[in-house]
This record gives structure tokens, sequence and C-alpha cells, in this order.
């Protein structure tokens, strides 16, 4: 891998950290080919848990690679990958930790919203600076967010490319925790251990669960939510952490 | 680096940073601004200089904005005063309460309207006996800006805040020292020793562990108990890991005098 570096950081937990500091991790094709690749590697890992996804402590990602984007004209920019990546990056299974410190810029907060769980240090700073050159978000940057924090802010934010501070982003629910920024990726590490410790089917429902809120009404929701909640009743992890609980000790997840 | 408007010495891990402008009572001018801010940037972010000294030259301290810059023609629009805030004293008063480093003021004279406020915005304030605070704003209608309103009732409190900001009356230096609103008040021949000798002190303690201080301090103003306490634990964690911590404890040990690299 050039542009990613990825190690196991605890018991089921995969690192892994944008590494293209000279241009601020911008997210060229090639990075997020690789992203993609790392993570079709890991959801086929029974020991891989949870994924911690994040920048260096000065920049998350300065957005998408302009040069790449400069090059392509209407009818390329209709054939371009990205579109496929993005998707494949969604459609990822296990949880997503995503560890903001410094800049998330266009495409590095659209990267930013692919996270399930967001925690941000303390100098994190999004946008989405499209509109400056003449542009709108193109991997979910105003669907998502506008599902996260509502019309309002999300215009306002994608007509002006104003900067959302740390504050402002824990305010609205763009990230769950703020920490001092040389503990984020400590903290994100260590909320990825938690997680990786639960049952992990049941995690994997509760993922896909969330994940379709915004495709389904509310009755059709409850309806899958109640059939994943029946679906785990089959499970042996279930029974264990049942067990567990009237036993008084910690549970044993397998996976089963 | 040559200043118009300010003296700008290092000495002994120490930046000094001195108002110049003393006919004018070192009042705020835009390339004062520029000169101010340029310097406390780069102390900021230089690990050779540990602790700051704001001071001035003459006898007063800094009586805030020049109003030479800002006559006003009484046929003309209202003057945008926000302006000069954004651009510059919000930001000067953030370089000052976010430096990872001791920040000392010694007020060496009268210290009105934003030059009042920039004093209280440093970590400790000394000032000489003969030196005064003024909150001068409501006499021109204006509010106290600068981080006024903000450090007052921190300091001394809602009532004396209030009672400040809304009368405007001098304040000698030994009455800030007695309202808490200042730590120390010298002879005024022993003002520039004391300030220096104080900062020297700073520039060889544990930088990184005082600037997680400040910080702490300045978050209280916004933290619950409970935020506070678990920033005081992240807090610790950082500073668990620094050098001098190792160091702090190791001379502790071997019953010797630490030395501390900042860091």
């Amino acid at each position: 891998m050039e542009f990613l570096k990825s190690q196991q950081v605890k018991s089921g937990v995969m690192l892994i950290e944008l590494n293209r500091p000279e241009k601020r991790n911008a997210l060229n094709n090639a990075t997020l080919q690789e992203l993609v690749t790392l993570l079709k590697h890991i959801d086929a890992d029974i020991s891989i848990k949870t994924v911690v996804i994040t920048g260096n402590e000065q920049c998350f990602a300065a957005g998408a690679d302009l040069n790449e984007l400069a090059a392509l004209d209407v009818v390329s920019i209709q054939q371009d990958q990205r579109p496929l990546l993005w998707k494949q990056i969604d459609e990822f299974s296990k949880p997503i930790i995503v560890a903001v410190n410094g800049f998330a810029f266009g495409a590095g907060f659209e990267l930013a919203l692919h996270g399930d769980i967001v925690l941000t240090g303390e100098n994190a700073q999004f946008a989405l600076p499209e509109i400056g050159l003449g542009m709108l978000p193109g991997a979910g940057g105003t669907q998502r967010l506008a599902r996260l924090v509502g019309q309002q802010l999300t215009m306002r934010w994608a007509m002006t490319g104003e900067r959302i501070s740390a504050q402002t982003a824990l305010q609205h629910g763009i990230s769950s925790q703020i920490c001092p920024t040389p503990l984020t990726v400590q903290y994100a590490i260590e909320l990825a251990e938690k997680i990786a410790k639960q049952a992990p089917l049941a995690i994997r429902v509760i993922k896909q669960s969330l994940k379709s809120i915004h495709e389904v009404t509310l009755s059709q929701g409850l309806k899958q939510e109640r059939q994943h909640f029946v679906w785990l009743a089959a499970t042996q992890d279930r029974q264990e952490g049942i067990n567990a609980f009237l036993e008084k000790r910690q549970p044993k997840f397998r996976g089963v | 680096m040559d200043y118009q408007t300010i003296l700008a010495e290092e000495k002994n891990a120490v930046g000094y940073l001195t108002f110049n402008r003393p006919k004018q009572l070192n009042s705020f001018n835009e390339s004062m601004h520029q000169e101010v801010s340029q310097t406390l940037k780069a102390w900021a972010k230089d690990p050779n200089i540990r602790a700051v000294v704001i001071s001035a030259e003459g006898r007063g301290f800094c009586a805030g904005q020049d109003l030479g810059d800002r006559v006003v023609d009484p046929n003309a629009d209202a003057p945008d005063l926000g302006l000069s805030i954004e651009k510059y004293y919000n930001p000067l008063i953030k370089l000052i309460t976010e430096m990872p480093k001791p920040v000392i003021c010694a007020v060496n004279g009268v210290a009105a309207g934003a030059g009042a406020n920039i004093a209280l915005a440093c970590d400790v304030v000394i000032a000489a006996q003969s030196a005064s605070f003024i909150q001068a704003f409501c006499r021109l209608g204006l509010v106290p800006d600068s981080g006024g309103t903000w450090f007052l009732p921190r300091l001394v409190g809602r009532a004396q805040a209030m009672g400040l900001a809304m009368l405007g009356d001098k304040i000698p230096a030994e009455k800030a020292v007695q309202l808490g609103m200042i730590w120390q008040c010298v002879a005024d021949d022993q003002l520039k020793a004391e300030a220096a000798k104080m900062a020297e002190h700073l520039a060889t303690q544990p930088t990184y562990g005082l600037s997680l201080i400040k910080k702490a301090i300045n978050a209280a103003a916004g933290n619950n108990l409970d935020e506070q306490l678990l920033l005081e634990r992240d807090l610790q964690r950082l500073a668990g890991r620094s050098s001098d911590y190792k160091e702090g404890v190791q001379a502790f040990m071997q019953k010797r005098t630490p030395e501390f690299r900042g860091c």
C-alpha cells in the first residue's frame, strides 16, 4: 500500500491511517482504491471486528485530488470509478470509527460521514469547500450531512464552504466526542476495542438497522428491527450473553 | 526584528513584548496590532521561548484603541466598531489565552479600555503601585470588549464586574489585587525586575505541563464538574507522557533539582 498504513492495534481492531502527508491526505483515486481493497479483506477476515480510520494530527484529509478532478470532462466523469468506490466503502459491514484531527474538507469530510461513529480532536475542522471551485460535494456530502444535521445547516455549509469547528460538529451530531488532539486516535481505538468485544452478529445487524433508517419508513424499519431481533434469537452468542449476565460474569462471544 | 510600535526581545528563554508608543499611551493602531500579532504568533510556535512578558514603555500601559484612528464625523454613517474587534482584538485575546506557555503582564501605568482587558487576558498580572485599570467603555456608550465582559465576572464576581463596567471608575493597582483582579502589586521601580524574575523562573519550569494547566483552567469556565473531571483525566494522561514529568519524578527520587526541558 502506498497511501495507507494499516495495522492491527488491539485484538480485533484494525487501524487504518491515511498516509499522504505531503498532499494533506488528499483522497485521490489510488487512495480510495487501496481503502476499498483493504476493507474488502477486512470484511472477509473474522478476526477483525472493527476498523478505525484516521489521518494524522494536523490533517484528516483535505479533500479530493484536484489534479485528477481537473482532468475529467463531462464524458469521462460519467465513466468515473469513484462513485463505485464510495459505494463499496458504504457497504462495508463492520463498524467504522473515524478519528478526525485537523482538516476534514470536501471528500475528507465525506469520508468521515461514512464513519459509523466519529470522534474528533479539538483542532478538527470540517468544511464542504467544493462551492468555491464551482462544484458541489460529490460523495454524499449534501445527502448524508443533511440527514445528520438537517437541511438548514447543510444548505449554509454547502453554499458557503464555511468551516465547522469541532465544537459545532459535536453540537450537531457530526461527531460524538471531542478529545484532546493527541488522544483522539487512542480514544477511537479504545472505543473500537469495546465494540470489538461485543457479539459480532448483533453488532452487524445494529449497523444494518441504523444504516437503513433513511431508506425505509418507520413501520418498515420497525419490522426489520423485529426480524433482526428474532434472527439473533437463533444465535449462540445471545444465549451466552444472557447466561453471562445471569451468572454475573463476562460473556465470551464467538460470533456464532 | 525591527518594529515601529513595539519592542520584541528574547532573553533567557523569555520573550519580552513591550508596547512602544509612549506618547499615545501605547494605544493600538493597525501597525501595532500587526506587529504584536506577528511577535506573539512566532513565540507561540518557538520551543526556545518558554514564557512571555507583556509590558509597555512610558508612563501608561495601554489606552486601548487609538481614537485618533476613529474620528467620528457626526454626519457620516455609523462606524462599524465590530470590524476592528473581529480583525484585531479578538484574535489578539485568543493568541494570549491559547499561547501554550505562561504569559505575564507587567502593567506599568494606566490600562484603559481594551488595554485593561488585554492585561486581564494574561495568565499572571503584576502591576506597579501607580498603575490603574479603567473599563472606560461605558463613558463612550460602548461595551467592554477584548474579553472584558468574560474576564471581569470570572475574576471579581458579578457585583464588582457590573460596578466596574457600568461606572468606569479608575481602579488603583492595590485595589485590583484586593478584588482578585490581578496577582500582585509591586513598587514602581521593582516592576520590571519582578516580572523578569517570575518569567525566568517560569521559563525553567515544565512548560508543557503549564500549558495544560492553562488549558484546564480556561476550559473550566465553560465546563460543568463532570466535564472538567474528564478533561483533567485527559490532560493528566498527556502530562504523564511528557519528559518533564519523568525528569520531575527522577529528580525527586534522587533528591536533586530537576532540569525541565519544557516538553
